[in-house]
């Protein structure tokens, strides 16, 4: 139960192609097929933007890779070896160096900071309570190194309520890079953001990939993704129907080919 | 900038603004009663009554504080208690009993949660249904019977759960009179307070209050916490019903009737949001002795007992009011701009 994040970075798994496979993998809610065959492997060292209109199922695709969700059919594979889809969570995830940041449900509202970045992976003891001094030497930490904030008025034990959007986003990252994550999904990071902030988010996403990581990136806004990706998936109603290298289509011909596809559907 | 980002002093030191009220309160009984509140009966009889309802608030104030509510503990404390008061009685199986009556209630409670947390239906309607059941259940077992433990004082059971230590000692009048269940009441709170407030369990309930979806993405098994939520409160509401009983020496059916509100007020006088996610058990404690102090004060300064439900139902709505304006305070801009706001109707989407 004590967790140490830097001994559980995948260090030991250097030998796979793909941090994230995924195959053949379908996904109903009831009678509805939200993902269809999806296919999909993330290399390492890349970064992958989804796009797609709302409701195409990126968050969908993206909550089955992490644990949130069960697929109904199909196979996942992380650093090349299947998982067990009956034992596939988010704590498994966590485990296996996947971190995730949700627009607005990486952080609980009420809760102090330090809480927020241990939660669901405290350091107890083996009884089960919590080292408080530890997590908030270490949040501190994260605050001022991984994240930046330096005398913005933000402790470990201010509550997340009280941070403007942008600063949370830097929260859940500063999060996410703590954990040593190998892959980092970023769902809409930037949605309802300054300007200001949007730069400091991106610039984020490119240390991923110079850190060595891969990250998916899920962005409504195609000049965001644009710019950061290495190549861009593109979903429509639960498939995948393109693979798009940017240095191959500008943004102005990308946001031609999101229309068009739209018009299939009404067409 | 000079921006209000840590909690407020309120919210810092647990408790303090309902602490301030009890002693403004207790102040102004010693003033109203003095020959009442300045003895120290009083306070020792509140020892022997308060617990059952202490019991009962603080495994409330971790319900409430996951967002939930749990309104069958009232069927737990008929049901238990007569599991425990037939047992005891009638097969004079002495601290079997006391086991028997626990593992009922925790029974009840992984009921209630598996209702919840596995086939999902709101808290308030499953809890609800619940106690109907087990209401319903102690009535058609015990036949309606009460069941009066004479002679239970002679017991280990009863000198050990509800026993007076120094009765007989030389002691004072009001020593002799102290009853060791408050002393388990307190053991059992203060361990609470260590596992909501310094254990990964009570994290898991703030955050669960906070956010089911949050709490899920963060990698906390939300049903599988729920359900160990409802059969903490099941297990506390048996003990409670155990206390009741033996201090009553009487099992009676509808026991447990009187707690519903009291309880639930007390933890929402306490400082506990309505909302989930914030709970304190420091400020349930207190709430608990003004709920409990009311009774007794407002008898003792004149007033029939038929005051004590509207003097308590308003002390109960002024604490909400007043956490609302404190400690929520989207929740107030909210409140405010319907007050303000005249009704219109919305065109449908």
């Amino acid at each position: 139960m004590n967790n140490n994040p830097a001994s559980q970075t995948g260090a030991d798994a250097q030998d796979f192609t793909s941090i994230v496979r995924l195959e053949g993998v379908q996904k109903f809610f009831g009678p509805v097929q939200a993902l269809r065959d999806i296919d999909l492997a993330i290399g390492r060292n890349e970064i992958v933007g989804l796009i797609g209109d709302n409701g195409a199922g990126k968050s969908t695709l993206i909550k089955v890779m992490t644990g949130v969700l069960e697929p109904t059919a199909g196979r996942i594979y992380v650093r090349d070896r299947e998982v067990d889809l009956a034992d596939y969570s988010v704590r498994m995830a966590h485990d296996l160096s996947i971190e995730t940041v949700y627009q607005d449900r990486s952080l609980a509202e009420k809760q102090p900071l330090w809480r927020n970045f241990f939660v669901g992976r405290q350091i107890t003891n083996r009884f089960g309570f919590i080292d408080v001094r530890a997590e908030k030497a270490i949040a501190e930490d994260i605050l001022k190194r991984a994240i930046g904030f330096r005398g913005a008025g933000i402790t470990v034990d201010s509550t997340v309520a009280n941070l403007s959007g942008g600063e949370r986003q830097g929260i859940a990252i500063g999060r996410a890079m703590h954990y040593n994550a190998d892959l980092i999904i970023l769902d809409e990071p930037t949605v309802a953001l300054a300007v200001k902030e949007v730069r400091k988010v991106l610039d984020f996403v490119r240390r991923i990939k110079d850190s060595g990581r891969a990250a998916i990136y899920i962005e409504h806004n195609l000049a965001h993704v644009h710019d950061v990706a290495d190549r861009l998936i593109v979903l429509d109603r639960g498939r995948i129907v393109a693979e798009i290298a940017p240095k191959d289509m500008s943004v102005m011909d990308l946001t031609e080919f999101l229309i068009a596809l739209q018009q299939d559907h009404i067409g | 900038m000079a921006r209000h980002l840590t909690a407020s002093l309120i919210a810092r030191l647990e408790g303090l603004p309902i602490m301030l009220v009890f002693v403004m309160l207790l102040a102004l009984f010693m003033y109203l009663a003095p020959q009442v509140f300045l003895q120290p009966f009083i306070y020792t009889t509140f020892l022997s009554t308060l617990p059952p309802l202490i019991l009962l608030a603080t495994g409330l104030t971790f319900i409430i504080g996951a967002g939930e509510i749990d309104l069958s503990f009232p069927a737990i404390i008929a049901f238990s208690g007569f599991v425990f008061a037939v047992l005891f009685k009638e097969y004079e199986l002495g601290w079997l009993a006391v086991a028997a009556g626990l593992a009922s209630g925790i029974l009840v409670g992984f009921i209630n949660g598996v209702l919840v947390a596995k086939i999902g239906i709101p808290s308030f309607m499953a809890t609800l249904a619940t106690q109907f059941f087990w209401a319903g259940m102690a009535t058609v077992l015990s036949g309606g019977k009460s069941y009066a433990l004479r002679g239970a004082e002679e017991s280990s059971v009863w000198r050990w759960i509800v026993g007076r230590p120094f009765s007989g000692t030389g002691a004072a009048i009001w020593i002799g009179q102290l009853p060791l269940q408050s002393l388990w009441t307190a053991v059992i709170v203060i361990w609470l307070w260590f596992i909501l407030n310094r254990h990964r369990f009570g994290e898991h309930v703030l955050f669960i209050g906070d956010s089911n979806s949050v709490s899920r993405v963060l990698g906390i098994d939300v049903d599988r916490e729920k359900i160990k939520l409802f059969t903490l409160m099941g297990g506390l509401a048996a003990a409670a019903a155990i206390m009741l009983t033996l201090e009553n020496k009487n099992y009676f059916g509808n026991q447990g009737q009187g707690y519903l509100l009291t309880a639930i007020a007390s933890v929402l006088i306490g400082g506990t949001s309505i909302f989930g996610g914030r709970a304190t058990i420091v400020g349930t404690v207190f709430g608990c002795f003004i709920i409990g102090m009311i009774e007794a004060g407002l008898v003792a300064a004149g007033l029939t007992g038929a005051w004590v439900r509207t003097i308590q139902g308003l002390v109960f709505l002024t604490a909400m009011i007043f956490y609302l304006y404190v400690d929520e305070p989207q929740r107030r801009a909210a409140f405010m701009a319907r007050l303000t706001r005249l009704p219109r109707f919305r065109p449908m989407r």
